[in-house]
C-alpha cells in the first residue's frame, strides 16, 4: 500500500510538472523516458539472470496458464460489454473497441481516430493509460485480492514492457516469462480486434 | 520493442555473469528507477494539452472503461489462478 502511494506521489508530481510547464518531455531528441525504461529493463534482467532458479520455476508452473492471454481478451471484453450498458451514448462496439487497446495506447488511439474520429481517439488514448496507471500503482492490490495472475492481466499489452518490472516486484520472479509471453500475445491481437470492433 | 527485450537480455547475461553475488541492492534500484518513469509518464501526461483539456469529460469515461476492463479480466485470472493451484496441489497427493 505504502508503495502504491509513494508510486501515485511521483505520478501527481510529474503531471504538476509537466502541466506548469516546468519540464516537458521532447521525444524528438534524446528520450529520457525510453532511457529509465532501458534501464528498468536491465535491472529486471539482472534479477532474472542472477537468479536463474527463479526461472527454472516457469517449468513447475501449470501448463494451463497459457492461456491467461485468451482469458485477459475475454474478461476485458465481458467488462466493457457490461459496462457498455451504463454508457448508453456510445455503441457498446465502440467500447469495445477501446477495451481491446489493452493498454497499448498509442496504437490503439491512431487505429480509432482514424476509423471513428477523435472524439473516441481521446477516450481510447485516456482509457488505456488509465490501464497501465491502474496497473502501475495497483499491481499490490490487484495481486493480494485476486492472486499473481491479475496483475498481469491487468497489464494486458504493456505486460511485458512497461509493467513488467512492477508484476516482477509484486507477483514474483518466477512470473516474468508468463508475462512477457502474455504481453506479446496480447499486443498482437490489438490491431486486430481494435479494426475488428472499428469495421462492425 | 525489440531493443527493450534485447536489453533485458543484455541484463539477463550480466546477471547470470554475476550470479555468485547477491545484488541486494537490486530491488532498492528497481524501485527508484519506477518512481522515475512514473514522474516521467505525469510529466507527458501534464504536458499533453489533448490530455489535460479531455480530462474531464471523457476522463471519466476512460476511467469506467478501463476499470471494467480489468476487473473483467482480474476476475478471470483469478478463476485461473485458483484453477491452476488446484490441480498442482491433486497432481502433488
Amino acid at each position: 500500500m505504502k508503495g502504491s502511494l509513494i508510486i501515485v506521489g511521483f505520478f501527481i508530481l510529474g503531471v504538476i510538472a509537466g502541466a506548469a510547464g516546468w519540464l516537458s518531455i521532447d521525444k524528438t531528441g534524446f528520450d529520457i523516458s525510453f532511457a529509465a525504461l532501458a534501464c528498468l529493463m536491465f535491472c529486471v534482467g539482472l534479477g532474472v539472470g542472477n537468479d536463474l532458479g527463479a526461472l527454472r520455476a516457469l517449468r513447475t508452473l501449470p501448463k494451463m496458464l497459457l492461456t491467461l492471454p485468451l482469458l485477459t481478451i475475454a474478461g476485458t471484453l465481458a467488462g466493457c460489454a457490461l459496462i457498455a450498458l451504463l454508457l448508453p451514448w456510445r455503441p457498446l462496439t465502440d467500447v469495445l473497441a477501446v477495451g481491446s487497446g489493452f493498454g497499448y495506447y498509442s496504437l490503439s488511439s491512431i487505429f480509432i481516430t482514424e476509423y471513428r474520429g477523435p472524439e473516441l481517439g481521446t477516450v481510447a488514448l485516456l482509457a488505456n493509460i488509465v490501464r497501465e496507471i491502474i496497473t502501475l500503482l495497483g499491481a499490490p492490490l490487484l495481486a493480494r485480492f485476486f492472486g499473481p495472475l491479475a496483475p498481469v492481466s491487468s497489464g494486458g499489452a504493456t505486460s511485458m514492457d512497461t509493467t513488467l518490472p512492477i508484476i516482477t516486484r509484486v507477483s514474483g520472479k518466477e512470473f516474468v516469462i508468463l508475462s512477457i509471453y502474455h504481453g506479446f500475445v496480447v499486443d498482437f491481437s490489438v490491431p486486430f480486434l481494435v479494426t475488428f470492433f472499428c469495421s462492425l | 520493442m525489440f531493443r527493450i527485450i534485447l536489453i533485458m537480455a543484455a541484463g539477463i547475461g550480466a546477471g547470470w555473469l554475476l550470479r555468485r553475488r547477491r545484488l541486494t541492492w537490486l530491488g532498492r534500484v528497481t524501485d527508484a528507477l519506477i518512481w522515475v518513469l512514473l514522474f516521467l509518464l505525469g510529466v507527458e501526461v501534464g504536458g499533453d494539452e489533448r490530455i489535460i483539456r479531455g480530462m474531464a469529460s471523457l476522463g471519466l469515461e476512460a476511467l469506467v472503461i478501463s476499470t471494467a476492463g480489468v476487473a473483467g479480466s482480474a476476475l478471470l485470472a483469478l478463476l485461473l489462478w485458483r484453477r491452476a493451484r488446484r490441480g498442482r496441489e491433486a497432481a502433488r497427493k
